[in-house]
């Protein structure tokens, strides 16, 4: 069977901030269509890979591919022209632009994007709060608004960083119901999730990342024969 | 109507007039130096030296091509904006990943060569400018130029339309963001380093404009700049770095009280603006609408 050409094929990642090398090895592929989840603790690269991708590391070796092509030398807003979108694990909130100014930022670069009713629809508290500064929103609208803007802009790859780090329950769910609905859509996700739980019901695969490698690969099959060792992998 | 506050009439009247026009100036200056810094996080030393530039070139497309005010009023902020965007592209661009200090130095360099190349080739005694708007509104305890009106008119007009395209319009959102998270604003495909390059322009453009207003009411000088830039500075400091309509109430704010003070306490002129300074730095370092950052 000839093996499609994946939408994100990484090999052999390294990364430098400054002096200290963050990234050793990194090799992942991400496929149109999948949710692929980067795994492991603070400070292990999970970031950084991301960041790489999004051309927004300066120092950077080994090979970058989107659906083939190299990302060699581009800057993010290229990277961006080709279909990748960011939502950083800070969120990004423009302190100084309103909620729907924010949702309105990022420009449509093609289309198959949400539409602006679409968001609002998923998202109704955006709605209410439009014309509120952005930071004035509880962390959660925060993250809703951060994942909101982005489904504008026809990036069909989605870069999620800790997109549930530090939220209610009730949100949480919300944001999974979210993800899933946008696979359906036909939308790509490659996520880093710090929540094994979630991550466990939403992703296809997984790569645990440590100390700037891969360190395993597994599916979603893979996880309860296996349980034991891989939450010990992980540390849980 | 004889006296205002004890003082005669017309000299009050006369006197805020001056210092609204002072304002005019201070506002068009501080404006720009604060998109500049709030954008490209750059103290634009080279400011005054830009508007010095768009006094020259005003007073050259008059002397060589005999093109009026109202040409060079259009004109010369465009070639001082392409000055400023090819400074950019250059120079500038290449210093925002280290110490701001550098680009602080290379923009008070530029200030340096450009005021030194005209006071070589013109001197330091100042060159004429025709008024182009004789004449003035007849009061009858005073009299007032039309073009003091004007660049009064203008600069406010000019001011208060800055603050809207960056308040209130899609790309002043733009530059609101990248103020911010200029990579985050990269990752969603918008072109930041050409935003800043522009935006120097702009800004740039604007000291120029403030050049092409001044000719007319002050010498066409080497020194203009380097006289108004002082004072330009503090009241950015006193405004706040970064904040527009900061800028312009105390430009004009400014203008006004060092233009009455020459009524009252005349000696105190010249430094009143240096007291309310230092006085804000002890008070409210950030400015008086400066944001926390």
């Amino acid at each position: 069977m000839t093996e499609a050409v994946p939408f994100l094929r990484v090999s052999h990642l390294t990364a430098h901030y400054g002096e200290t090398q963050a990234l050793h090895d990194i090799s992942l592929d991400v496929h149109e269509g999948e949710i692929v989840c980067l795994l492991g603790r603070n400070g292990a690269g999970k970031t950084t890979t991301l960041r790489a991708v999004m051309g927004m590391l300066q120092k950077r070796g080994g090979l970058i591919e989107v659906n083939g092509q190299s990302t060699e030398g581009m800057p993010p807003e290229a990277v961006a022209k080709l279909g990748l979108a960011y939502c950083p694990e800070e969120r990004g909130i423009f302190a100084s632009l309103t909620t729907e100014e924010n949702l309105m930022l990022p420009p449509v670069l093609r289309p198959g994007g949400l539409s602006v009713e679409e968001i609002y629809t998923l998202f109704p508290n955006l709605k209410a709060r439009r014309t509120s500064p952005g930071t004035k929103l509880s962390g959660g609208e925060q993250q809703m608004l951060a994942i909101g803007r982005i489904l504008r802009t026809g990036a069909k790859l989605l870069l999620l960083d800790e997109s549930t780090e530090g939220l209610a329950p009730v949100i949480i769910e919300k944001i999974g119901q979210t993800i899933r609905m946008l696979r359906e859509r036909g939308f790509t996700v490659l996520m880093v999730e710090q929540n094994f739980r979630f991550a466990s019901q939403l992703a296809d695969r997984f790569y645990v990342i440590e100390e700037g490698m891969v360190a395993d690969q597994f599916s979603r099959e893979d996880i309860a024969p296996n349980r034991e060792r891989i939450e010990a992998l992980l540390g849980l | 109507m004889d006296s205002i506050f004890g003082v005669p009439s017309a000299a009050f009247v006369g006197q805020l007039i001056v210092g609204l026009i002072n304002g005019a100036f201070y506002a068009l200056m501080s404006l720009g130096l604060s998109i500049i810094f709030g954008l490209l996080r750059v103290v634009n030393f080279a400011h005054g030296a830009q508007y010095t530039l768009g006094a020259f070139v005003a007073w050259a497309l008059l002397e060589y091509l005999g093109l009026s005010y109202w040409w060079a009023l259009i004109l010369a902020p465009a070639i001082v904006a392409v000055f400023g965007v090819l400074m950019e592209r250059v120079f500038l661009r290449h210093l925002y990943h280290v110490d701001h200090v550098y680009a602080l130095l290379l923009t008070f360099g530029v200030a340096l060569l450009v005021e030194g190349l005209l006071r070589l080739q013109f001197g330091v005694s100042g060159l004429p400018y025709a008024n182009p708007l004789a004449g003035g509104l007849d009061l009858n305890f005073t009299f007032i130029p039309w073009y003091r009106l004007w660049v009064i008119g203008v600069a406010l007009a000019v001011c208060l339309g800055s603050w809207y395209f960056i308040e209130r319009t899609k790309l002043g959102s733009y530059l609101r963001a990248a103020n911010e998270n200029p990579n985050l604003v990269r990752s969603f495909g918008i072109n930041v380093p050409r935003m800043l390059m522009l935006t120097y322009g702009l800004a740039v453009g604007l000291a120029g404009f403030a050049g092409v207003m001044a000719a007319p009411i002050y010498q066409v000088s080497p020194l203009m700049g380097s006289n108004l830039i002082i004072v330009v500075f503090a009241v950015v400091v006193i405004g706040g770095m970064g904040s527009i309509m900061g800028s312009i109430i105390t430009g004009f704010g400014l203008g006004v009280i060092e233009g009455l003070t020459k009524l009252f306490y005349p000696e105190g002129s010249s430094v009143v603006i240096f007291v309310v300074m230092i006085l804000t730095l002890a008070l409210r370092p950030h400015g008086l609408f400066g944001r926390n950052e």
